[in-house]
């Protein structure tokens, strides 16, 4: 009767391979924790919510930080930018070396902005109408505000903002895109945020499952006890504990996508309205499959680490006496 | 099939249940060990099944120096002892046939195999009728029944019992006693701890008496 590992030890058993005892072992195991919370459904739901809620949470966050950025990345591909002539250049000029430069392959359009509509519209929005009727005359060049064609990298548009502010006519071009590459350090430093946020919610979704874990351990102390009186290892009775955190896990990742969802639907008309406000295509974007498989995987993997660890540590303290 | 040499077992507050105990049971024996409680009993038991160690001396389980069974194989080790408790240890939250088949779900026997076997195992101890049932609704005896089902279900070569018969009354305890034996007449070994002196005479088996931790008397209808 020399110890051997597992089935062995039992007289004339018809072997099984260890693979499909593995599994069946795993399989039961896993129906019965189910069977568990199925039987306290009430308590099981608020742990389900409490993880679900805790997941939802940044996963909304950053779905906003996304679709800000796939509307700003919208406005990037707009890159136009000022070019302001020489103030010795006449309209009609202006006028000639804006259709040159419209004819450019890389160029799609371009505006002309005169320097009377210019200070027309600077008196009317800057209120220092009445200060700019003092002055002798227009301060202001005549401007070209050039469309890049979408063909356009974003090296050929430097080169092309090179090319135009090397004309001899012109004074300097102005690039006005540079906000929306600080709105987008802005929405980055956001991003990080999350991140940072979504590591404690995680710790307190570890505590929430490991406490819940901790105190059905408790509740089954006798069980644990006889069971390990008649042979049980650590490993077996540590298996339903490490299921019930699986469950909990899933269940509280599906569910936090449910409520995502929820919410985008809930969002979906007054965007509707929106969008219609500015005559433009606006949707939000949902959740892609990766990452809402992230945010299953995630529920999953902090349930199974938090029942390892709280079972690993609870159930070596369980001897039979 | 358990060998005790100059055995002590001393509890922390430095009182001592066994002190240099020698007992040999031979393989397929049937043996009491009577005493009043305090007498050693059941610490005896339960060095034969780890759930302590000696203080000192060697325990010989089957060949096998139980000092050298590491606490990772303990489980292991357990699965081949049937252990029967005074108390039954059952498992109320499921039937009676969860109870018996668990040691066989522990050892990672197939469903089909368990099912066998456990029907088998209630067959021998007259409760094949009562499976389903939960094992609250069932007598002390029944329960005890139940308990030993559970302990042979996985065919093991000795049997320990720890005042199996505690609960029930004499009628009940002869009963389940003469199961005992049917399991000791196939070869099994059996070790039981009681005190009911006048059930074990009835039995005739060997009888091993222990006052303070010490061997007191042996009595062997056989020799």
């Amino acid at each position: 009767m020399a110890v051997t590992r597992n089935a062995d030890a039992v007289a004339p058993v018809r072997a099984q391979g260890p693979m499909s005892i593995w599994l069946t072992r795993h399989a039961s195991t896993a129906v019965g924790s189910l069977g568990r919370l199925a039987r306290q459904p009430l308590a099981s739901l608020m742990i389900i919510l409490v993880i679900a809620v805790t997941l939802a949470l940044p996963a909304s966050i950053n779905l906003v930080v996304k679709n800000a950025m796939s509307v700003s990345g919208s406005w990037d591909n707009a890159l136009d930018f000022s070019v302001f002539l020489k103030p010795s250049l006449s309209l009609d000029e202006a006028e000639k070396l804006g259709q040159l430069i419209g004819q450019r392959a890389d160029v799609e359009s371009v505006d002309l902005i005169s320097s009377e509509d210019a200070l027309a519209d600077f008196k009317q929005q800057s209120g220092f109408g009445e200060a700019l009727e003092q002055l002798p005359d227009n301060p202001l060049p005549h401007a070209l505000v050039v469309r890049p064609s979408a063909g356009n990298t974003s090296a050929s548009l430097v080169l092309l903002q090179e090319e135009i502010g090397n004309l001899p006519e012109t004074d300097h071009v102005q690039v006005d895109t540079e906000w929306v590459k600080r709105f987008h350090a802005i929405l980055d430093i956001v991003r990080q945020a999350i991140m940072i946020g979504a590591a404690l919610l995680g710790i307190a979704i570890v505590v929430v499952i490991g406490n819940t874990i901790r105190l059905d351990i408790e509740n089954r102390r006798d069980e644990i006890e006889v069971t390990k009186l008649i042979g049980a290892s650590n490993a077996f009775v540590r298996r339903p504990f490490l299921w019930t955190g699986f469950w909990y896990g899933l269940f509280g990742g599906l569910m936090a996508l449910a409520l995502v969802q929820y919410g985008l639907f809930m969002l979906k008309g007054p965007v509707a309205r929106l969008s219609g406000l500015y005559q433009s295509n606006l949707s939000i974007a949902s959740l892609n499959f990766a990452e809402g498989a992230a945010v299953i995987g995630l529920g999953v993997f902090l349930g199974l680490f938090a029942s390892w660890v709280t079972a690993a540590r609870h159930m070596r303290k369980i001897e039979p006496r | 099939m358990i060998r005790l040499e100059n055995v002590t077992k001393r509890y922390p507050g430095g009182q001592e249940a066994l002190s240099g105990l020698d007992l040999s049971i031979d393989n397929g024996e049937m043996a009491f060990v009577t005493g009043h409680s305090g007498a050693g009993k059941s610490t005896l038991l339960r060095l034969i099944a780890l759930i302590e160690r000696p203080s000192s001396g060697q325990v010989i389980v089957d060949n096998q120096n139980i000092r050298r069974v590491k606490r990772r194989k303990i489980p292991a080790y357990r699965r081949q002892i049937g252990m029967v408790f005074q108390d039954h240890k059952l498992l109320y939250d499921r039937p009676v046939f969860d109870n018996v088949a668990l040691p066989l779900i522990i050892a990672g026997v197939s469903h089909r195999e368990a099912g066998r076997r456990v029907r088998a195992a209630l067959d021998q101890v007259g409760l094949l009728n009562k499976e389903k049932k939960s094992p609250e609704t069932l007598s002390a005896g029944e329960q005890q029944r139940v308990g030993i089902a559970r302990a042979i279900v996985t065919r093991p070569k000795l049997l320990i019992a720890d005042e199996p018969t505690g609960n029930l009354d004499p009628d009940l305890s002869l009963e389940v006693m003469r199961i005992f034996r049917r399991f000791n007449e196939v070869g099994v070994t059996v070790l039981i701890a009681s005190h009911d002196i006048s059930l074990i005479d009835r039995l005739g088996c060997r009888r091993i008496a222990l006052e303070e931790g010490r061997l007191q008397q042996e009595v062997d209808p056989w020799q």
